[in-house]
């Protein structure tokens, strides 16, 4: 019995820290609402969040069960090349890779973005300067080889990197149209072509 | 002015050339070599031009009331500027809000000048008002060189908008998905060649909240704080932050309060 009261005690407290928890973000709510305006392509809506955004938004990643819910549901966003074609020109690879241009208020259109890959990437032998946010990629291809599943879940990580961790760092490239699926290609063929510098020294 | 950038301006470019050039095994170099450039021009940083005009811009008469700014109170009283930036922001109990020096600067023009908020508020960045502001921020963060971050957080609206801002660090949105801790929320990383602080730890707060304002060397421009924040929401793709808003105020209460007992080394001088 005694144990009974104890538990409906802790229950009832409950609350409370949650009504205190949602005036703060009631507050917060209407903080973001109100400090943010519209610029150019760069839209007010920007500041609303998707709900794994939301989920991704605290100190600590959620629990693993609905980081794996977020992952199974941002995997159904990928969609493969229809042509079956999955590597393009890696020169024009490398000009995406190294452009880290778009999509903000200084930009014109919405379109025509760079991957800004090495913003946060090592990738070639000859480019020195890369942010290391994300892991080294150099020799991407030559050490993982190109079997068609290697192919397929890094098309998948470019497309959607959330897919695979529901809170990466990484952007959804093809998910949230920042690079056309021909832009995609080619920096595939950056980083499996074996003549591109990402392979060959 | 622009006889003196050239000088910087053409060391840079030949940094860069000398950093492109090298070996990827050099890539820590390139910055250690961008951070001895920082030393040498540090003698010289050219924020103390800036800082000039903003002196004179606070003695002098201005506005519809044709006063000075001399009996502004940043905090520490009436005119007191000396370590008054490092303390801030602030409550300020006679307009009952959070402030940093800009909107509190603000404030002091409107009620002593007479000259009105969207005055600045509606500017272009390093034009017109929102030009002398960015003056008169280089000669009041300069009188707090050296100073220790101090920013008294005992006051509830203090405690709320420290709370407020450590949301906003985290809040995730856009079409890239970014928020504040994608670039700042890791210790040891760089994006390109240019080194984060880690804006969650009290040593990356100091490296980051005690170093701006700052003189931008590439390109020859002095950045108020307001102007940084705006820029890092410009890069997170997200919409743009109103100049003085609230989530302005609220991460700058989180990121001075987290890089309380820090050093300010104000104005900065930045690549």
């Amino acid at each position: 019995m005694k144990k009974i009261t104890l538990a409906m005690g802790l229950f009832c407290a409950f609350p409370a820290a949650w009504a205190a928890n949602d005036a703060l973000y009631a507050d917060f709510k209407a903080m973001m609402d109100s400090s943010f305006q519209s610029n150019g392509i760069a839209a007010k809506h920007r500041m609303y969040q998707l709900d794994f955004q939301k989920a991704c938004s605290g100190e600590k990643d959620p629990p693993k069960k609905e980081m794996q819910a977020i992952e199974a549901a941002q995997l159904k966003t990928i969609r493969y090349p229809a042509d079956g074609k999955y590597l393009g020109d890696w020169k024009e690879g490398e000009k995406i890779a190294i452009s880290g241009r778009g999509l903000t208020w200084t930009d014109k259109t919405r379109f025509d973005n760079g991957g800004g890959c090495y913003n946060c990437h090592q990738l070639s032998h000859h480019e020195i300067s890369y942010g290391t946010i994300g892991p080294s990629l150099l020799e991407y291809g030559k050490v993982r080889g190109s079997s068609d599943e290697i192919i397929k879940y890094t098309w998948g990580k470019i497309y959607n990197a959330k897919a695979y961790n529901a809170c990466s760092n990484m952007p959804r490239n093809g998910d949230a149209e920042i690079l056309t699926e021909q832009q995609m290609k080619h920096l595939m063929a950056y980083l499996f072509d074996p003549a591109s510098p990402v392979n060959k020294k | 002015m622009k006889e003196r950038k050239k000088g910087p301006l053409l060391a840079v470019g030949m940094l860069v050339v000398t950093a492109l050039g090298a070996s990827p095994a050099w890539a820590d170099k390139a910055t250690d070599e961008i951070a001895k450039y920082r030393e040498m021009i540090a003698d010289g940083n050219p924020s103390e031009l800036v800082a000039a005009q903003g002196e004179d811009l606070w003695k002098k008469k201005r506005g519809p009331k044709n006063a000075s700014l001399e009996q502004c109170d940043l905090g520490l009283g009436p005119g007191v500027i000396k370590g008054a930036y490092a303390q801030m922001p602030r409550y300020f109990k006679d307009t009952g809000k959070v402030q940093d020096l800009e909107t509190r600067l603000m404030t002091c023009m409107q009620s002593l000048q007479g000259i009105e908020p969207k005055e600045v508020i509606n500017a272009q960045w390093l034009k017109g008002e929102r030009e002398t502001m960015a003056a008169l921020v280089a000669y009041v963060v300069t009188e707090s060189n050296g100073a220790k971050i101090k920013v008294d957080l005992r006051h509830p609206e203090m405690k709320k908008m420290y709370d407020l801002g450590k949301m906003a660090f985290y809040y995730r949105s856009g079409p890239m998905d970014f928020s504040c801790t994608t670039c700042h929320g890791d210790t040891g990383k760089r994006i390109r060649l240019q080194d984060l602080p880690d804006l969650r730890k009290q040593e990356g707060a100091a490296a980051g909240w005690g170093s701006w304002p700052a003189y931008r060397v590439s390109n020859g421009q002095f950045w108020t704080m307001q102007h940084r924040l705006n820029d890092c929401y410009r890069q997170q793709r997200t919409a743009e932050p109103i100049y003085g808003s609230d989530v302005t105020i609220a991460l700058s209460v989180y990121l001075a309060g987290t890089a309380n007992g820090g050093t300010m080394l104000t104005p900065g001088l930045k690549r």
